[in-house]
């Protein structure tokens, strides 16, 4: 009997991202999600401009590379283009909470059916570690060497809460991987968020707090201990909007 | 034959474009484009289409990326300003060699300009526009019933070529209405193996992309563009000849300005001046062949522009320099007379600067 296996929607290359790293979990829990409802042959991704930029390669599907920041609107126009496929988004912090903050809030309030998987490791990971819009009051990261301050650099954005404000999306949960029990959390939202798209209930993110060893300047294991000493307080996990939930609690 | 219909400019592109197959349209308001969002809007939902009045031009021109490569005839509209900022979304189609067509109903610049006509985005729209090197099929229609078939001639090529296509349009070609037929034909679609139309696990997944790490990979695919690119100046170059045959001045205008050229050459013709007209109707790929022909027997050109002065390079490039090159433009919004462009052959016929 098996027990554990490689999801068949996650493609049989090497990952390129840096040991510790928590992209290849979050990659693991998208591709289980593809695999057990059963839509990898209707499913295309589309992948951000960060450090999961060659997430193309490691999907199955048909997959689609944005530009910075654009994903939401480019799986707005193939979602447009044929309602019947099912598709998501795999975005970064600097991609989906900066330079593409437009396109996400419009997405949502548009409650565009596709599925986002946001994944915030506070920093920006490709580029060499530079502060990210989610990046707590503080921190240290190469663009701000003496700590984020936030007189001049303001405060993180906090993406579920601000989305969670509108009335548009469907589904806003924030989750973390920084543990087996976070992980297996994780993997049970991201298929609903998936499972909302197939049943045309509209848009759904999923927030994954993460870790960036390298670029944290820690070892994996410490990295996740800051995660959950420092980020998850600031970042508190939970659903912060389930439209159809709250329709049947009414 | 179908009945002529009074249109204005922009709502015959839109019309052409519905013709055409297209069922997608992305825009973003601005001003002298207006009424070809209008119409998209309240027609596509009649016909089973979309119309999404997007958050910007920059995610308008996304989408656009998205439906062409999900494998459908897709469009998006603005002026000046807004293709501008969609110049970052049309590098990506290119480098991703995708169709679609772009809409630039021209408005006079820099910055916020104007919303006057202009033709000041030449450089911009047949030079690449945006980052890498790639080009667009450029159009450039000359009267409402060109609107409308340069729209349907725009979905073909670029379907053809896998690369996007513009319509080089400006606020007076917008605006103004005059009697047009509007094509019957149904059209004709191409099969696009590789389009995102999900594998239904039958086959290998496509990828839609520009990025290559491998600096050999990345050449080649610059390379092999510019092959396809070399196809398309071979077989697509278009542009209308008007009494050149004999002229000794040569006028080349395209758009609202050909038209005011022309009057000026038969003009000039009515007294005693050999004048001829080059309309260039593809302004990339541009009619070289056309303007080395006629430098062979012109004794100048005459560019006449709604700009500083753009396209009068590529009539130097394509007639090497030969012959002089007079400059007739009017800019910021304003439309040189026919006695203006007159006096510019003159000054060209007598040879004085």
């Amino acid at each position: 009997m098996v027990v554990f296996e490689r999801p068949k929607s996650l493609a049989e290359v090497p990952l390129h991202y840096c040991p510790g790293c928590t992209h290849g979990i979050i990659h693991r829990l998208v591709a289980q999600a593809i695999d057990d409802l059963g839509i990898e042959g209707r499913t295309i991704g589309v992948a951000p401009v960060g450090c999961a930029v060659m997430a193309y390669d490691y999907f199955t599907c048909d997959m689609i590379e944005a530009a910075h920041g654009r994903a939401p609107a480019v799986a707005t126009g193939l979602k447009r283009a044929d309602p019947g496929k099912i598709i998501f988004t795999y975005q970064g912090d600097g991609d989906l909470a900066s330079i593409g903050m437009a396109e996400t809030v419009h997405a949502a309030t548009r409650n565009e059916n596709i599925t986002v998987i946001f994944v915030n490791n506070a920093i920006y990971g490709m580029t060499g570690g530079q502060m990210a819009p989610t990046s707590l009051p503080g921190q240290v990261t190469q663009t701000s060497p003496y700590g984020r301050d936030v007189a001049t650099a303001g405060y993180p954005v906090k993406v579920s809460e601000l989305l969670a404000a509108l009335d548009g999306p469907e589904f806003i949960a924030r989750v973390a991987v920084n543990n087996v029990k976070n992980v297996k959390n994780a993997q049970k939202t991201i298929k609903k968020a998936f499972e909302n798209q197939v049943n045309n209930k509209g848009f759904s993110l999923v927030e994954v707090v993460s870790s960036c060893p390298t670029n944290w300047g820690m070892t994996p294991s410490d990295a996740l201990k800051w995660l959950d000493e420092n980020m998850l307080s600031y970042y508190p996990l939970g659903v912060y909007k389930d439209k159809s939930a709250e329709k049947e609690g009414e | 034959m179908s009945e002529k219909v009074l249109m204005k400019g922009n709502e015959a592109i839109a019309e052409a474009a519905i013709r055409a197959g297209c069922r997608h349209y992305f825009g973003y308001p601005i001003t002298p484009q207006t009424e070809l969002a209008a119409y998209m809007a309240k027609r596509m939902p009649k016909i089973g289409g979309t119309f999404l009045q997007a958050e910007s031009e920059i995610a308008a021109i996304n989408m656009v990326y998205g439906v062409s490569a999900a494998g459908k005839r897709v469009m998006t509209s603005s002026s000046s300003p807004g293709v501008s900022l969609k110049q970052e979304g049309i590098s990506y189609i290119a480098g991703a060699d995708l169709p679609a067509l772009i809409v630039n109903v021209q408005r006079g610049g820099p910055g916020l300009g104007g919303i006057q006509p202009s033709q000041s985005d030449y450089f911009q729209a047949t030079k690449g526009g945006g980052h890498g090197d790639y080009h667009l099929i450029v159009l450039t229609p000359a009267s409402v019933q060109e609107m409308a078939d340069l729209t349907g001639l725009a979905f073909e090529l670029a379907d053809k070529y896998r690369m996007p296509a513009m319509l080089l349009a400006d606020g007076t070609m917008g605006q103004m209405m005059e009697p047009v037929e509007l094509p019957e034909t149904e059209p004709e679609f191409i099969d696009k193996p590789w389009a995102l139309t999900g594998t239904d696990m039958k086959r290998e997944h496509n990828i839609v992309n520009s990025l290559y790490l491998v600096p050999e990979q990345l050449e080649k695919t610059n390379f092999e563009r510019y092959e396809r690119y070399k196809l398309v100046e071979e077989n697509e170059t278009r542009y209308e000849s008007f009494m050149t045959e004999d002229a000794d001045v040569c006028v080349v205008a395209f758009g609202i300005a050909a038209r005011v050229s022309k009057n000026a050459v038969v003009e000039a013709r009515k007294q005693g001046i050999k004048a001829g007209l080059i309309r260039p109707i593809t302004v990339w790929p541009f009619p070289k062949k056309a303007i080395a022909e006629a430098a062979k027997t012109s004794k100048a050109f005459v560019s006449v522009e709604l700009s500083m002065g753009q396209m009068i390079e590529d009539i130097k490039l394509a007639s090497d320099c030969s012959r002089p090159v007079y400059l007739c433009n009017r800019v910021g919004g304003m439309i040189p007379s026919p006695e203006e462009v007159l006096e510019s052959i003159k000054k060209a016929a007598g040879g004085n600067e």
